[in-house]
């Protein structure tokens, strides 16, 4: 698997040096952009919906999900805001990673360290996001299950204790990905220019990152309570589906 | 008296050796006696004077590039104990032994210590790193510089193109084109010159290409090895801010 990614990178590059598809400059800045509008505000989106589970349970979790699929157009927000952004962001990301010449072994430096987890925890999200894009929305798509079941879905998941310590590790790389992706967005549109600007969104920033994972956390315990448990018959789709 | 005691100390190097830029590098041990307030370059003059390894076998002299022996040119630029800096500031009393000395890879090797920075000077020229002043007719003077202004850019000017915050970078190697921090401030430097300003855009537009700006990853490792303090982060953050608003100046047609 990695391999292949690896290679797939490899083609890529090469395929840039011969004839670009888009000026350096202009796919790096879109990357930069999608990764917080509007892929970032999607992720603190999701963060709220979940955290009503914990909240307010199974109820405020159900309206909140039926509120978000009440929107006009919910295909298509889904598809430019979230699908199409993703992919770009994702494979572009993927390519930024297989570039780095990852130093910190010679440079134990906070920056530099944060610059080679931002890369780690990219993969990891892309992979989380994948997979927990499968278990869910792809479902749904190809109605196995309905917007109604979802939080028996998580439930059924997170109650493994092995399927539980997946998602908070891809909770955790998915928040450290966008808060310090949200520092670096704001020193390469040159929001913050001076150190001191830097080192003070670099608090606000990793302080989100702690309160966002969480609040994650948080929302992911409750999917373990009772009241998510389905008593249908649709148990037997969510054996099929972890499968 | 002092001197006989000193010098019957040895101080142990491990230098990493290539013969030709094609072939594989392999490291070789030196033991030079030590003198009081020795560096490594005049470690380097020592050995060669007297081309034996540790082994006592005599070997080629090590090759290596120096000038001015004050960290003011830049040529002496190597990578000792895991860091890149300028060989004749590195005083092997505040070093760790056995030191080890290693060339800047990310640099073409052309031989031993010695290596090719000729992309710096490249990216230098790319950029438009000069004032243009010549004209068909005297132009006359130029605007006057604020003397506060030209006391911050003499800080940008002190940058001797040594290659260390390239060495540094973990996004300059041979899978991008990242142009590096160093001509990146220098394109600060000139756009804050008064005469230099008036051709802001044409530097500013030539780091909105491939390789360019684009190519920083934040890491900012080059502002923590500049052997000469610039704030090369700040440089960059700057010109994120002076591209990004070219970049909207530019769609919108203003």
């Amino acid at each position: 698997m990695m391999f292949t990614v690896i290679e797939f990178m490899k083609t890529l590059h090469t395929l840039k040096g011969e004839r670009p598809l888009m000026n350096g400059y202009y796919s790096r800045k879109l990357h930069s952009l999608l990764g917080i509008i509007p892929l970032g505000a999607f992720f603190v989106e999701h963060l709220l919906t979940n955290y009503q589970a914990f909240e307010r349970g199974k109820e405020g979790f159900d309206s909140a999900v039926n509120f978000l699929n009440s929107m006009p157009l919910v295909f298509f927000l889904e598809l430019f805001l979230i699908w199409l952004p993703l992919l770009y962001h994702g494979v572009y990301g993927l390519y930024i990673a297989y570039q780095a010449k990852n130093n910190v072994g010679h440079y134990n430096y906070s920056r530099n360290i944060r610059f080679t987890l931002q890369r780690i925890t990219g993969v990891l999200t892309f992979v989380f996001v994948i997979w927990h894009m499968y278990d869910t929305r792809f479902q749904v798509a190809i109605g196995q299950i309905t917007h109604e079941q979802l939080g028996g879905v998580m439930h059924e998941m997170v109650t493994n204790p092995l399927i539980f310590a997946l998602y908070v590790i891809g909770i955790i790389s998915a928040s450290f990905h966008f808060t310090n992706g949200l520092w670096a967005f704001m020193v390469s549109w040159g929001i913050t220019v001076g150190p001191r600007a830097q080192r003070i969104s670099s608090y606000i920033c990793m302080g989100l990152f702690v309160i966002m994972s969480v609040m994650f956390i948080m929302a992911l315990t409750a999917f373990r309570g009772s009241e998510f448990q389905e008593v249908s018959a649709i148990g037997e789709v969510i054996q099929t589906v972890l499968s | 008296m002092a001197e006989t005691t000193a010098s019957s100390k040895n101080v142990k190097f491990i230098i990493t050796r290539q013969d030709s830029p094609e072939s594989k590098s392999y490291t070789e041990d030196f033991e030079v006696p030590y003198r009081p307030g020795m560096n490594v370059i005049s470690a380097l003059m020592e050995i060669q004077r007297n081309p034996n390894n540790a082994q006592g076998q005599t070997t080629a002299p090590v090759c290596w590039e120096a000038n001015c022996l004050e960290e003011v040119c830049g040529a002496c630029s190597m990578v000792i104990n895991g860091k890149p800096r300028q060989a004749c500031a590195a005083l092997v009393d505040k070093l760790e032994q056995p030191i080890k000395i290693e060339p800047m890879k990310t640099f073409p090797v052309v031989r031993d210590l010695v290596i090719d920075r000729t992309r710096m000077f490249n990216a230098l020229k790319k950029v438009k790193a000069w004032i243009p002043i010549d004209g068909t007719y005297d132009l006359g003077p130029g605007p006057r510089m604020p003397e506060k202004r030209r006391q911050w850019a003499y800080e940008l000017s002190k940058c001797m193109t040594c290659g260390v915050c390239l060495e540094a970078c973990p996004n300059v190697n041979e899978k991008t084109d990242f142009i590096g921090p160093a001509a990146l401030s220098q394109v600060r430097l000139f756009n804050a010159h008064p005469t230099g300003e008036m051709n802001k855009e044409d530097r500013l537009e030539t780091l909105m290409e491939d390789g360019g700006i684009e190519g920083c990853g934040n890491s900012q490792n080059c502002v923590r090895s500049c052997p000469k303090g610039i704030p090369l982060t700040t440089s960059i953050a700057e010109l994120n801010k002076d591209t990004t608003k070219h970049l909207f100046k530019r769609w919108l047609g203003v």
